[in-house]
């Protein structure tokens, strides 16, 4: 597969009052062309920090990327200039915000922020580019598209907000496309429209996603391959099938685990003890140690290199070295190992009368 | 099986002006009754009017129209400060954002302590100091959280002081608002962990209001569903989960996103069109099964029970 992004030991950090915050400490990754890359983690896990950087939105001061390398077509993208990044960002990178109520802006019309970056970018005249506008509108599913583009944003529901917001980001026939939380604040049958879209938009134009979310049933929606992040790394990666039927790291279990299945019965769900370590003063060894009720001495003193799994599947965790003590998930994480969804009792598919054509 | 009602709605409406001529009806004839012990799931998309309903139950809107009956006596009735005092010791809420629920300017133990000062519930600052301290070891939390303020806590501690806060006067009824949806997954698995605790070892009495219907599965004992202000479906959450039938209700859960590749790869989203519908009378709540009842006309209910039948 041929590879369209590649991050290597990406450091980022924030001067704060309270000393430095390292948000994202060494993660690596690769991004393939036309795949998802899902990106999970709770809030302070530096999911958003990495994508930020890749769109060289970081700012600075009081952030910094400290070291490591961003490749995309040749350049580092860590090492470019601001007038430099404008070229990228927006054409060859674009970015879906999480809240679409603030990512637009509310005193210009729809039309002309969708023309924005055409103008810009691709040196489109006015004409030319209310066109593609237009195309674009009926691209992410927007009816009547050539009188909405005249209208502001105030106009449109959530649902269609975020549309628009879409539309703009595929504009320049981006490479790459980030989705930082983009369902996040919108109803759950929104959400599957707007999932839906997307998918249906990168077979059409074959760009490279990464989406960011901490909901893991939409990860299993919409990824490919999946990277669990805690505090500031990258704990584990692999496909969606890789992560969610044979997770390895019990971060990736707690994470699966304190999420309640349709047909449980359990009394109690797997909830991971305690909270995220504050980054201005990481933890020694494996950050997730104090959290976690599968640790081992060595956890305390030495942070776990990643180990790999399969070709495809990665887990930074000491239980994967050969000499670790043989640990199983718990009972629950299993069921779920073995896909609950089979037990049939979630409804959706099937009974339904008039199945839509 | 004849279980004491603890709450009863009946008919309530909630209309709020929107401009000069025209009213938002948030909430419109809503009847459902809430059994002591229970947990009852209100679920649906924003704007559907289950905060609204939460809210006017608890008293923080008057109700258009429509009474609720706490233990058989009408909330909205009652006009007194003594008698409001009795009541809302007796029904406390839990909001939603634990960033803007608490005063940043008062220590954890004022926060926890006020409705037990308003409701005169202790005698002196040594016994308000114990209970503080019992309060926050019930929750999760420790004494030595007492005299700080809410911003050196993260959002799951801060939830939990709400939940302490509410305990501190003993209520019977706790409505939550959305309670674990600000909250990281992790951390929500903590909360209702620690709220199914609560109501087990005091007796507790839930409404749960929330959008994330997986959870709301999980927690409840039978779960309301609301569209734009009326309530289509109630049941017991199994019953709802493996027969819905209202289409608005197979819509939702056919929605919700399932952490199983496999399941997911063979989803298929069951659109709402609410002009199926059968117009040519009002709609009623019906029983369409003993405790599953669903908004529908004579002909659809029909309908609805050979679906059942054939099932």
């Amino acid at each position: 597969m041929e590879k369209v992004l590649e991050v290597k030991d990406l450091t980022v950090s924030f001067d704060t009052y309270g000393g430095k915050v390292q948000a994202v400490r060494g993660v690596s990754f690769d991004l393939y062309k036309g795949e998802t890359l899902a990106i999970v983690g709770e809030s302070g896990s530096g999911k958003s920090v990495t994508t930020k950087s890749l769109m060289g939105l970081i700012p600075s001061p009081p952030g910094r990327i400290e070291k490591g390398e961003i490749n995309f077509e040749g350049k580092n993208l860590a090492k470019l200039s601001d007038s430099e990044m404008t070229k990228i960002r927006g054409k060859d990178i674009s970015m879906i915000f999480q809240d679409p109520m603030t990512s637009l802006n509310p005193t210009m019309k729809i039309g002309n922020q969708i023309m924005e970056g055409l103008i810009k970018h691709q040196k489109m005249n006015r004409a030319d580019a209310k066109k593609r506008a237009i195309e674009l509108l009926e691209l992410v599913g927007i009816p009547k598209a050539s009188e909405r583009i005249n209208q502001y944003p105030h106009q449109f529901s959530g649902g269609m907000r975020q549309r628009v917001v879409i539309a703009i980001s595929l504009a320049c026939n981006p490479k790459i496309l980030i989705a930082d939380e983009p369902t996040t604040a919108l109803d759950v049958t929104i959400q599957a429209q707007i999932l839906d879209l997307m998918k249906d938009l990168q077979q059409k134009t074959e760009a490279s996603i990464i989406f960011i979310t901490h909901d893991l049933g939409v990860v299993a929606n919409v990824a490919d391959r999946v990277a669990v992040m805690y505090a500031g790394k990258i704990v584990e990666i692999g496909t969606v099938d890789d992560v969610f039927y044979n997770p390895k790291h019990p971060y990736t279990w707690g994470l699966l685990g304190s999420m309640p299945t349709l047909d449980s019965t359990e009394e109690e769900l797997v909830a991971i003890p305690g909270s995220p370590p504050d980054l201005i003063n990481p933890p020694k060894g494996d950050a997730f140690a104090p959290r976690n009720p599968y640790a081992l001495k060595i956890d305390l003193e030495q942070e776990p290199p990643m180990f790999k799994v399969s070709d495809t599947h990665y887990a930074a965790t000491w239980l994967l070295h050969e000499n670790a003590p043989k640990v199983e998930p718990p009972e629950s994480v299993k069921r779920r190992m073995k896909g609950f969804a089979k037990t049939g009792a979630a409804p959706a598919a099937g009974d339904k009368k008039g199945d839509e054509s | 099986m004849s279980r004491e009602k603890l709450l009863e709605v009946k008919n309530l409406k909630q209309y709020f002006k929107s401009g000069r001529k025209s009213v938002v009806k948030a909430v419109d004839g809503l009847n459902f009754d809430i059994y002591k012990g229970e947990t009852f799931g209100l679920v649906g998309e924003s704007g559907c009017g289950k905060s609204t309903t939460g809210r006017t139950i608890i008293r923080l809107y008057d109700a258009t129209d429509g009474e609720v009956l706490f233990k058989g006596e009408n909330v909205h009735a009652k006009k007194s400060r003594g008698e409001l005092k009795k009541f809302n010791r007796k029904m406390q809420m839990i909001f939603q954002d634990p960033y803007a629920s608490l005063n940043p300017r008062m220590t954890v133990k004022d926060i926890i302590a006020e409705g037990m000062d308003i409701h005169g519930l202790v005698k002196n600052e040594k016994e308000r100091t114990e209970k503080v301290h019992e309060l926050l070891r019930t929750v999760g939390l420790n004494k030595e959280h007492a005299n700080r303020y809410p911003h050196e806590f993260s959002g799951g501690q801060r939830q939990r002081i709400g939940i302490a806060r509410a305990l501190a006067v003993e209520p019977e009824f706790i409505i939550a608002d959305e309670p674990i949806s600000a909250l990281d997954v992790s951390i929500q698995a903590q909360v209702v962990n620690l709220m199914k605790k609560l109501q087990k070892e005091r007796g507790l009495t839930y409404l749960f209001i929330a959008h994330d219907l997986s959870m709301v599965k999980y927690i409840s004992d039978r779960i309301g569903v609301m569209y734009f202000g009326k309530m289509v479906e109630l049941a017991e959450s199994d019953e709802l989960y493996k027969n819905p039938i209202h289409p608005y209700t197979k819509s939702l859960l056919s929605a919700i996103p399932l952490p199983d590749p496999d399941y997911e790869r063979n989803r298929k989203r069951v659109p709402y069109d609410p002009s199926i519908h059968d117009t040519s009378e009002e709609p009623e709540f019906r029983e369409v099964r003993p405790g599953h009842w669903v908004l529908c006309t004579t002909k659809e209910f029909e309908q609805y029970k050979a679906e059942l039948e054939n099932k």
